[in-house]
């Protein structure tokens, strides 16, 4: 039993260093950003505050990120509404209506969540400026939502896959049709990958940056781009960078924070087999 | 089930009236532009106006009374997305590889494979590229697999607080690349002597001075080993998610049954749960190897197109838009997808075929 308990010990002291590695990066942002702009210094980067807590960092960042984080904001809502509705339907639709083929759709579709979005960036970019919907929110919406179709359709057609076919089939006996199905007995089962979509969806959009920075021009650009332009620039000291990118980061980690074990299945469904 | 066509004069009021709107809009975007709040729509409502046609169309094939047909009929919007804007456009891409389209104006004539010899043979960056791209790829999925593993095993002692040590080694991952990139070369700050910061001064103040590093500025290729630091930060968590589900459903009677027959604590690990864990291992590895290959945001956040740690993702990106050599890029792009496809494509037919014998 002793020998138990001095295992348990240094498997805490294990855990415990680490948690504080993982948290090292977190830790230096947010005591930055809680530093008065006098007391920043290089070579002080890891002193406690001595001047109390000071929001001035993280009221300039701001200020340098508004017009970016509004313009995710913007896309990232009506993308992941709009991308889990779809991803509903098609789950549904290869879950429960398998027709000959269906597998090799469904593989098929599925190999778009893999490609390096490189290997179609050129054609991308020709045909949105064709459209007209080059430089601008909406394009980027639409074009998450159609690389979002491949981890959409696969999260919702495996839980769809768990839903017991006796249910479908007494509904079918008592004359449901396919939409029949889907609006009586799937769709209200499915709040919660609904709630895993939808969450995954804005995560993935939030933190998205090849498109964003290809597709949209500098007044529509994103967080993600605003943030990588506001590193690479010397015009912005680093103190007011760190308390940026801890704004860049928070939407996402909130949602973590508290929708964290819906984030969690999204990441399983991603990486458990189809 | 009764097949065959059912007609249903309410429902056909219902189709035409649904085609009747969607051409309605149609033609008049056709004739002029959709603006909303200072943002181009004509194209989005356009497609708009082609689903509600298309609605129309689903409101008939629903009266034959064979439910295939409207289950695929459901689905060909998102399979003719797919179909374009994945296959087609891949397609697409190749033609533009074989071309020598350099400029703004599209020029298709044919050259052949000549721009991906150019490229494996000739271009020195490219060489670079492959090359970080390996270092990176084999440090990467190393260090995910060795600490995920570590920390679910940490985990699995069933200890008070496993939920609060799950969620700090998991939060990472909800961060974008660019953040992440962004505070760990600020953490990973190669200056020395007076100017020492980041990590190194951690190292100093703790008399560590053995460890300090010049991190992603250390003499290539060991240089690029140091940018898998963030990632590994990011995704050892997700890794160890997947272990510690692994871990979790191995019944508790199998390792009761081998300390019975008297296996050390060890033993059980290496002889039965290391093995039972390896479907597991092959999941991550090609989920974190297909991330690795195609890395591109990490990369720009820590080393703003510095060449030393340049990747293809970045060659890609410069040549075709800063460059505008298009045929460049677009081989660039290609080479990028064969490789992800030599990792994932048996993977998806291995699945495929398992599914097809359930």
């Amino acid at each position: 039993m002793r020998r138990r308990a001095a295992l348990n010990t240094f498997f805490y002291l294990a855990l415990i260093a680490a948690a504080v590695v993982f948290l090292l990066p977190v830790y230096m942002m947010v005591l930055t950003g809680v530093k008065p702009i006098g007391e920043i210094d290089l070579k002080t980067m890891w002193s406690l505050p001595l001047q109390g807590f000071h929001i001035d960092n993280f009221i300039a960042g701001y200020e340098q990120l508004a017009p970016n984080l509004n313009n995710s904001l913007m896309m990232v809502i009506p993308e992941a509404l709009l991308s889990s509705l779809l991803g509903s339907i098609n789950g549904y639709l290869l879950a429960k209506w398998r027709f000959r083929g269906s597998n090799l759709v469904f593989s098929l579709i599925l190999f778009g969540m893999f490609i390096p979005y490189q290997s179609i960036l050129i054609p991308l970019v020709k045909f949105m400026q064709y459209i007209k919907l080059y430089g601008d929110l909406p394009g980027l919406v639409l074009v998450h939502i159609i690389y979002g179709i491949p981890i959409t359709t696969l999260i919702f057609r495996n839980y769809y896959a768990g839903i017991g076919t006796e249910v479908l089939e007494a509904a079918r006996i008592d004359g449901a049709s396919l939409a029949g199905v889907y609006r009586y007995i799937v769709f209200p089962l499915s709040a919660p990958s609904f709630a895993v979509v939808i969450i995954w969806q804005f995560t993935q959009a939030w933190n998205e940056f090849l498109f964003a920075v290809i597709l949209t021009n500098q007044s529509h650009w994103p967080v993600t781009v605003a943030l990588n332009n506001l590193a690479g620039s010397q015009l912005v000291q680093w103190n007011v960078l760190m308390a940026a990118t801890l704004l860049a980061a928070l939407p996402t980690l909130l949602v973590y924070v508290f929708l964290g074990r819906y984030f969690l299945r999204g990441l399983m469904a991603g990486a458990l087999k189809g | 089930m009764s097949r065959g066509f059912e007609f249903r004069a309410q429902q056909m009021v219902l189709a035409l009236a649904l085609m009747a709107g969607g051409a309605t809009a149609e033609y008049l975007l056709g004739r002029t532009r959709l603006v909303i709040a200072g943002s181009e729509f004509t194209s989005i409502g356009l497609l708009l106006g082609g689903l509600v046609f298309y609605a129309g169309i689903l409101v008939i094939v629903a009266m034959f009374r064979n439910e295939t047909y409207l289950s695929l009929a459901l689905l060909l919007p998102s399979m003719i997305a797919v179909a374009i804007f994945v296959y087609g456009f891949i397609g697409w891409s190749i033609r533009v590889s074989l071309s020598k389209w350099t400029g703004l104006t599209p020029d298709f004539t044919w050259v052949g494979l000549q721009q991906y010899s150019e490229l494996l043979q000739n271009d020195f960056r490219f060489g670079i590229d492959a090359r970080n791209t390996g270092v990176f790829t084999v440090g990467f999925i190393l260090g995910c697999l060795v600490i995920g593993l570590a920390l679910a095993i940490l985990l699995d002692q069933r200890l008070k607080g496993e939920a609060i040590f799950r969620g700090i080694f998991l939060f990472p991952m909800s961060i974008s690349f660019i953040a992440s990139g962004v505070v760990w070369s600020w953490l990973m700050n190669p200056a020395v002597g007076d100017r020492i910061t980041g990590i190194n001064l951690l190292f100093k103040m703790l008399h560590l001075d053995f460890l300090i590093s010049l991190w992603h500025s250390t003499p290539q290729p060991w240089g690029m080993a140091f940018t898998v630091i963030p990632a590994v930060w990011q995704l050892s968590g997700f890794t160890m998610a997947l272990y510690l589900g692994g871990l979790r459903s191995i019944p508790e009677e199998m390792r009761e049954a081998a300390r019975v027959d008297g296996a050390s604590e060890f033993q059980i690990y290496r002889y039965i749960i290391m093995p039972l864990l390896q479907p597991v291992t092959l999941s991550a590895v090609i989920i974190l190897g297909h991330m690795s290959l195609k890395i591109f945001d990490l990369i720009v956040a820590i080393g703003h197109k510095d060449m030393r740690l340049d990747v293809p993702g970045i060659y890609m990106w410069t040549t075709t838009f800063d460059g505008t050599k298009y045929a460049q890029g677009a081989a660039i792009g290609v080479l990028m997808l064969v490789s992800v496809a030599i990792l994932v494509v048996p993977y998806l037919v291995y699945n495929m075929r398992t599914e097809a014998e359930l």
